[in-house]
């Protein structure tokens, strides 16, 4: 059992305290916007936000993340409206088959926080999800969008 | 009908209201006072066909077949009956038809499957004249009510208006009575030039849902009651499941049920997917491996290397003139061998179905490439007539061919069958997708060429040695045992035909087959056979001294399509004029899938191993563009795939098994190593090709050339980190 707060309430899971991260949120808590990609924190389809920190959710433990703030693509848009990165997410028509894109939009929303003007090398370092369709063209433009919006 | 895209879905609609569709709810025939037939939805708004359903309140419902998997074909498809139709394209939604309906009323949506780039080229001309056939009805509704002919009316924008009068009405208005009609026996499809709604660079109609996690996915499906299930198959291909030690694992948490799937896999049903997974690692299993296990990917390749000489038999895929006794008494001559590996498809989404079954109905969840596919494989696995059976298909996490195979959805019956009345979703570890893919197939092939005494090219000899996916996979399609698709690109004539004329030409294939099982993926045999003859073009010209452009023109002369996107690709990228300092190009050309492709990549090379991929040309004469910003994505992703497989893919066998297990053994491409990929669409009507693979083919060759031109080293083995070449 544990107390996790996700996207701003408080939520009794009833899980072993090594259970990742990632399968609380979307078995236990039902949030399924999370996707398992490969289980390794590689591929970043898992990214949320753990104390505003971008992280691969299938690589943290349900223990590690009791007493911090966590938010799922679920909990990023505020008051009905998208944030920021989706709302340039949606005016770039950034997603192909989107399977990615919930962990890639968490991982520069959360390089936006840090870096509101990421140049190129910045989104290098920072941005590395996979995405096999290869919507990487469009994500940088939308990232630049964003940051510019 | 699965809802896919609507304005105010939420996730729990969303499960029910699929549920029950699948109960047979979504369509009912209403026959009031004995009158015509109206067919309806779910929700009773009238078809006015199969493809279009108005809402009284003016929403457009397109009925789309084929499945999206993220190359767009779900907008294209709208865009097209939209088109025809006449209506509001912004009160436009979309919904998948079951198979399940499809079979019940004669295959009212004709062919589901999603591959081979078909999607719109194979539905184009259905769908379209189902989205003008409903305006001519509606059209004529309205006409009927003011008793006026037809042909004084118009619409537009789902507004019919009588020009004589300016009397108006909306098609929600005169929806009940259309539906009433008998559909016209021809109707006039328009002109693609005065097109509005299609061949315009529309915004997708799916991204909402995907960029605030609220699309759900196959892995995403949540039915009252359900439980998860984890599987191993048996890792060598062709072996058995001996057995398992259920008792180790007794006790350990969530576990509800362990099965034996079939003859060769074990699977964990839990709680949770996690509890699943973790109690089916844990537990011991007894494999019965069989003579598969002595393969390696050095047995496969020493193989398949005896297959490139003459002596061995070989199916003939195109031939003009005698390259053999050509090359034999050529003045030069140049031979280079080359190979293409494994690769796995890594869609994102891992392979996964959910499965209801009572001996009264067999419903599964999941995604498809094939939802008919899907629905034998129900029919099949669960032992029920079609009439009890029913495939919901869900958007998918990545298809790229590897969904149009059913082994994750005959399993998952499987599975539901040995627990009648609970819902149970199987999805599959990363590990065990990796271990379970249809692989792209393993090929060599020995390019021979020749030339007379002024270096004019006489002879070609194109010797593939190697798998066929349909000997394996749709073994009816052989031609007298040979597989005609090996000679993707390098064909006579067809939608996949070479693009150059050699007086003396010699194409064959001699068929190996591992044990390996080989899929269809993002490209196919494009893949192989475009690294094969592109960079064997660019290593002839450089052998006579001669620009690879050039040398390429002179033998397209009677292949003005191929030559026009490589003229195309040839002067956007600066072809002939000086590079960067340090940058250097290379070139390639294919057809496939109907379309003509081309590619330039510029790149620069660190200490040999090192590639920097700046900036990629491409070309694409597909006949038609429905939306351009969609062929621009496909195109950009075709890159992606393509590079990723030849940087970092391939697939090797040892001791009969995959030895990739995960994205660390298997990586992909990032961001950081993503080019400017620049496209120059040259659509020249007339005819219907391809746009999510024909582009993949040139992505390899063209970096592959350009590395030549760099180090003046020829690479002719795939993937690159086996030669310790990566990304910069």
């Amino acid at each position: 059992m544990a107390n996790l707060t996700i996207n701003g309430k408080t939520i009794n899971v009833d899980v072993e305290d090594d259970t990742p991260l990632l399968w609380a949120i979307r078995e236990n808590v039902g949030l399924t916007g999370t996707k398992y990609g490969c289980g390794i924190a590689l591929c970043g389809a898992c990214t949320v936000h753990v104390d505003g920190v971008a992280m691969r959710s299938c690589g943290v433990t349900v223990s590690e993340a009791v007493g911090k703030q966590i938010t799922t693509i679920e909990g990023l848009a505020s008051n009905g409206a998208l944030h920021k990165v989706q709302q340039a997410w949606v005016a770039n028509d950034v997603p192909q088959c989107g399977y990615c894109q919930s962990g890639m939009i968490m991982a520069v929303a959360a390089l936006l926080n840090e870096k509101p003007k990421p140049t190129d090398q910045d989104i290098n370092e920072a941005i590395t999800n996979i995405c096999r369709c290869g919507t990487f063209q469009q994500v940088r433009e939308a990232i630049h969008a964003a940051a510019s919006a | 009908m699965n809802k896919h895209v609507t304005p105010k879905l939420n996730r729990r609609t969303f499960v029910i209201g699929t549920a029950a569709a699948g109960a047979g709810l979504a369509l009912g025939l209403d026959i009031p006072f004995g009158g015509p037939k109206v067919v309806r939805a779910a929700d009773g708004s009238p078809e006015v066909n199969v493809w279009v359903v108005i809402r009284p309140d003016n929403t457009t419902v397109v009925r789309v077949a084929r499945s999206e998997m993220g190359q767009g074909t779900l907008t294209g498809l709208a865009q097209l009956v939209a088109e025809e139709l006449e209506c509001d394209w912004s009160k436009v939604v979309t919904e998948y038809p079951t198979p399940g309906q499809s079979v019940a009323r004669k295959r009212a949506w004709g062919d589901f499957s999603t591959g081979g780039s078909r999607g719109i080229r194979s539905s184009q001309d259905y769908v379209r004249k189902g989205g003008a056939t409903a305006r001519v009805m509606l059209i004529q509704a309205a006409a009927n009510e003011w008793k006026v002919p037809a042909s004084e009316c118009t619409a537009a924008n789902s507004i019919i208006t009588h020009t004589p009068s300016g009397r108006t009405t909306t098609y929600g208005k005169v929806v009940e009575a259309a539906a009433k009609l008998e559909p016209p026996a021809d109707v006039k499809l328009k002109d693609p030039k005065d097109w509005k709604i299609a061949g315009k660079g529309l915004k997708r109609l799916d991204t909402v849902e995907k960029t605030t996690g609220a699309m759900i996915y196959g892995a995403d499906v949540k039915l009252p009651g359900m439980l998860n299930a984890a599987i191993k198959d048996c890792p060598v291909f062709g072996g058995k499941l001996k057995s398992y030690d259920e008792a180790k694992i007794a006790g350990m948490k969530g576990i509800k049920k362990v099965v034996k799937v079939g003859d060769s896999a074990v699977a964990v049903v839990a709680d949770t997917w996690w509890h699943a997974k973790t109690a089916l690692d844990a537990l011991p299993i007894a494999w019965d491996e069989g003579e598969n296990a002595k393969v390696s990917s050095e047995s496969i390749a020493n193989w398949l290397a005896e297959g490139l000489d003459n002596a061995q038999p070989a199916y003939i895929g195109n031939q003009n003139g005698d390259a053999k006794a050509a090359i034999a008494s050529a003045v030069k001559k140049v031979e280079a061998v080359y190979n293409y590996p494994y690769q796995n498809h890594a869609t994102m989404e891992p392979m996964n179905a959910t499965a209801l079954y009572t001996p009264d109905k067999c419903e599964v969840w999941c995604g498809t490439q094939n939802g008919e596919a899907a629905f034998a494989a129900t029919l099949e696995a669960s032992g029920l007539p079609a009439e009890k059976c029913e495939v919901h298909k869900l958007i998918l996490g990545g298809g790229f061919g590897r969904r149009g195979m059913t082994d994750y959805v005959r399993q998952a019956v499987l599975i539901a069958k040995e627990m009648p009345g609970t819902p149970v979703k199987l999805l599959w570890s990363r590990e065990e997708d990796m271990a379970q893919g249809k692989f792209h197939p393993v090929t060599q092939c020995k390019m021979t060429g020749a030339f007379d005494a002024d270096n004019n090219l006489t002879a070609l000899h194109v010797r593939l040695s190697g798998q066929s996916i349909l000997y394996t996979v749709r073994p009816a399609a052989l031609v007298n045992g040979m597989d005609t698709a090996a000679f993707q690109g390098l064909s006579p004539s067809g939608d996949a035909a070479i693009g150059y004329s050699v007086p003396n030409l010699l194409v064959e294939h001699s068929m190996r087959n591992p044990h390996v099982p080989p899929g269809f993926w993002r490209g196919v045999n494009v893949n192989q056979n475009a690294i094969y003859m592109e960079c064997f073009m660019d290593e002839l010209a450089h052998s006579v001294g001669q620009d690879p452009v050039e040398f390429r023109r002179k033998l397209m002369s009677k292949h003005p399509k191929h030559l026009a996107v490589l003229n195309a690709v040839a002067e956007k990228i600066g072809w002939g004029k000086p590079a960067p300092q340090g940058v250097y190009r290379g070139i390639a050309q294919v057809m496939g899938y109907g379309s003509y492709v081309a590619g330039a990549a510029e790149i620069s090379v660190i200490d040999d191993g090192k590639i920097k991929v700046h900036r990629i040309v491409a070309s694409t004469d597909p006949g038609y563009i429905v939306n351009p910003a969609q062929v621009e994505r496909q195109i950009a992703g075709s890159f992606v795939y393509g590079l990723s497989a030849l940087f970092y893919g391939g697939c090797t066998v040892k001791d009969g098994k995959i030895e990739q297990t995960n994205f660390d053994t298997y990586d992909s491409m990032r961001i950081a190593a993503m080019p400017k990929v620049e496209c120059v669409m040259v659509p020249s009507g007339g005819f219907w090709g391809g746009v999510g693979e024909p582009t993949i083919g040139v992505a390899a060759p063209a970096v592959l050339n350009a590395y030549f031109a760099a180090t003046g080293k020829r690479i002719r083995s795939v993937p690159l980190k086996d030669q310790n070449i990566t990304f910069a």
